[in-house]
């Protein structure tokens, strides 16, 4: 057996089988051939096996993602049935002689190359559909297993070097226990993702799909961020304990679902959730959210090939709306550029995509865009308790100027006379060092701040959370970050408005308690961590959180600060 | 022969979701049914041909259909087009 370690992504226990999600070797060579007729039957019958695959797939999609985002997949089952495709491999498999693998891949690296140089990323994005459909058609021939997410059909582990957001919009969520990836952080998409499908993962272990073998039997430790590969009976049997006690501590948190959310010595906060889509309301009631504190509207903008309409928006909106029953949704507008790209939009490659075009910076430019959200958002308002938020703002000029188009819009709309809720609170998310010492200023004008500390933290002190060289820079406890934290609660206070967190760091047990002593008024994170969040508070009183915060603000380094609250909280 | 012009009105031109639509229906038809587009004249029943066009917003393009049920196949293809909101 042996071990691996890696970032404890999200918490759980899971036992199974791996599943290596790693591209097969589908090398070949060419050979002449004699029986011609054969060989085309034999390419025919890798063809209706890749295409009856490809329909279970776009079927499977067509339920769990709806008719429009499984399209992709219905163009790649035509890709199989194109004549201008099929016709020239058959035609070369006889004229030439050659084996099918040949033919095919001839054939199809002759449209790959013409897609390719297409001055269209749209279009030069196809030519990977191809070689998609192409690799499944090899593997096929080659007979050699294909592997992918969407034909997971027992309970497994899935090994992956990373996931991307379509490998885990097609896992299939009632067999997939658990994951590891070699890359990725605790903020990374597919840990993101892996918290709110509720399923144990470990990311960044840089070597687990070279370590673990298909169908090994394997551990993941979500709680310590521990692989066991091949565990004796006795590991196995001392984790199937831990997996127990988990369920167990599990039922005692449920117990917390319907309770208000108050410190020892009775001061009251509100935990919220942090969603992507409106499927994911059922994990934030399942844990007892008392509103969502982040709605990330960009996942109805992504991995599709145009823009969403304004009554798909509205659909979404009032789904999460209704769905909270009157309890606060705050919903982010589109927050797209950086590492999340629209293909469809083709915007050009940015040197420093982080710091670039992107979020309130793009919408006030694409204006079109952004008022058909803001209308659709606008109208979906009396369906529940609707605040807007704006990312990325990083001057009051920006924040006044979306404010005016919101008002804009939304008298267009009461003089076309479209019911809109009597008061929308509009906020913005505090994530750039610029507005968060200007907070102060900026309370006097929004109705609440929302603190992203992902990228405050990427932003205060100059690293790329990407980066792996320098994630010794994410350091949320430094007391940099604590004083720009205090500064925009306190501003926020001195004015009667509230102040929120819906970065990483609002559910972090080290963070929580000093944001308690910081006067935090709205915690926002992902739904599981909620009820763990739900319990500690009860044990913390207010008072001694607040010397402890007050302590921290002198002290030098992030490591002193975790010192302390571990002291302080028993953690 | 028949053909029938169109313009397309989607901002998001023509390319994957809106071809393999188009394709499908074509594939209803026993008719040849072609994309005449930019001196290119394209198989509609070609996924990769349609998509290989990349027409964008605003431009033009011409279908045209041989055999027997070819004014259907027009007929049909136009009216997917119109209510998709892709041309007209």
């Amino acid at each position: 057996m042996s071990l691996l370690k890696g970032i404890a992504a999200s918490s759980g226990i899971a036992i199974a089988k791996a599943y290596c999600l790693v591209e097969p070797d589908l090398s070949f060579s060419k050979k002449m051939i004699e029986d011609s007729a054969t060989e085309v039957a034999r390419f025919q019958s890798a063809l209706a096996i890749s295409k009856s695959e490809l329909e279970a797939i776009r079927d499977v999609a067509e339920k769990e993602l709806g008719v429009d985002d499984a399209a992709i997949f219905n163009a790649h089952v035509l890709v199989l049935t194109d004549p201008e495709l099929i016709g020239p491999i058959e035609e070369k498999i006889k004229t030439d002689q050659v084996n099918a693998e040949f033919a095919l891949k001839e054939t199809t690296d002759m449209f790959i190359t013409m897609f390719e140089q297409m001055d269209n990323e749209y279009m030069q994005e196809r030519a990977a559909d191809i070689r998609d459909v192409t690799k499944r058609v090899l593997s096929h021939l080659l007979d050699v297993k294909m592997v992918s997410p969407s034909m997971i059909s027992e309970e497994v582990i899935v090994i992956a070097e990373d996931l991307t957001p379509s490998d885990t919009a097609q896992l299939n969520r009632q067999f997939v226990k658990g994951f590891t990836t070699d890359i990725g952080g605790r903020t990374s998409h597919s840990a993101i993702m892996a918290r709110s499908l509720e399923i144990p993962a470990v990311v960044g272990t840089q070597e687990s799909t070279k370590l673990i073998q298909d169908g090994d039997l394997v551990i993941v430790d979500g709680l310590n961020g521990e692989i066991h590969i091949n565990p004796s009976a006795e590991v196995v049997a001392d984790y199937e304990s831990k997996q127990e006690q988990f369920e167990q501590q599990k039922v005692e948190w449920a117990k917390l679902v319907n309770e208000k959310t108050m410190t020892a010595d009775g001061h009251q906060v509100e935990l919220a959730a942090n969603i992507g889509t409106p499927e994911d309301l059922v994990g934030v009631v399942n844990n007892g959210g008392e509103g969502v504190g982040l709605y990330r509207t960009e996942f109805l903008y992504m991995g599709r090939d145009k823009l969403p309409t304004e009554e798909e928006q509205f659909e979404a909106y009032k789904k999460v709306l209704q769905g909270m029953e009157g309890k606060p949704v705050v919903v982010r507008t589109l927050d797209i550029g950086g590492d999340k790209e629209l293909s469809y939009l083709q915007l050009p490659e940015e040197m420093n995509p982080f710091l670039g075009f992107r979020a309130i910076r793009l919408c006030l430019e694409e204006q079109e865009i952004f008022r058909t959200q803001l209308r659709a958002l606008l109208r979906a308002s009396t369906f529940g308790n609707l605040k807007i938020m704006f990312p990325m703002i990083a001057t009051l000029g920006e924040f006044r100027q979306a404010k005016a188009i919101l008002e804009e819009e939304k008298q267009a709309l009461l003089a076309a006379g479209t019911a809109i809720a009597d008061h929308i609170e509009v906020g913005i998310m505090v994530e750039i060092p610029s507005t968060a010492v200007q907070a102060d200023v900026f309370a006097k004008e929004v109705d609440f701040f929302s603190i992203g500390t992902n990228d405050l933290i990427q932003y205060t002190f100059a690293a790329d959370r990407m980066n792996e060289r320098v994630s010794y820079l994410y350091q949320p406890y430094n007391p940099a970050i604590l004083r720009l934290v205090k500064m925009v609660i306190d501003a926020a206070h001195k004015e009667g408005k509230w102040a929120g967190m819906c970065g990483e760091m609002a559910g972090d047990e080290i963070a929580v308690p000093l944001l308690i002593g910081l006067g935090l008024d709205e915690f926002s994170m992902s739904a599981t961590s909620i009820l763990p969040a739900r319990t500690q508070i009860k044990k913390l009183k207010k008072s001694d959180m607040v010397e402890l915060v007050n302590e921290a603000l002198q002290m030098g380094t992030a490591e002193e600060v975790v010192e302390a609250v571990k002291a302080r909280t028993g953690l | 022969m028949v053909e029938q012009q169109f313009t397309v009105t989607d901002k998001a031109g023509i390319h994957a979701r809106p071809a393999a639509m188009l394709v499908s229906v074509a594939n209803k038809f026993v008719a040849d049914v072609n994309l005449d587009y930019g001196g290119k004249n394209v198989n509609l029943k070609s996924i990769l041909g349609v998509m290989s066009l990349g027409i964008g917003f605003g431009e033009t393009f011409k279908l045209n259909a041989n055999g027997a049920d070819a004014q259907d196949a027009v007929n049909e293809l136009a009216k997917t087009l119109k209510t998709e909101g892709l041309a007209e």
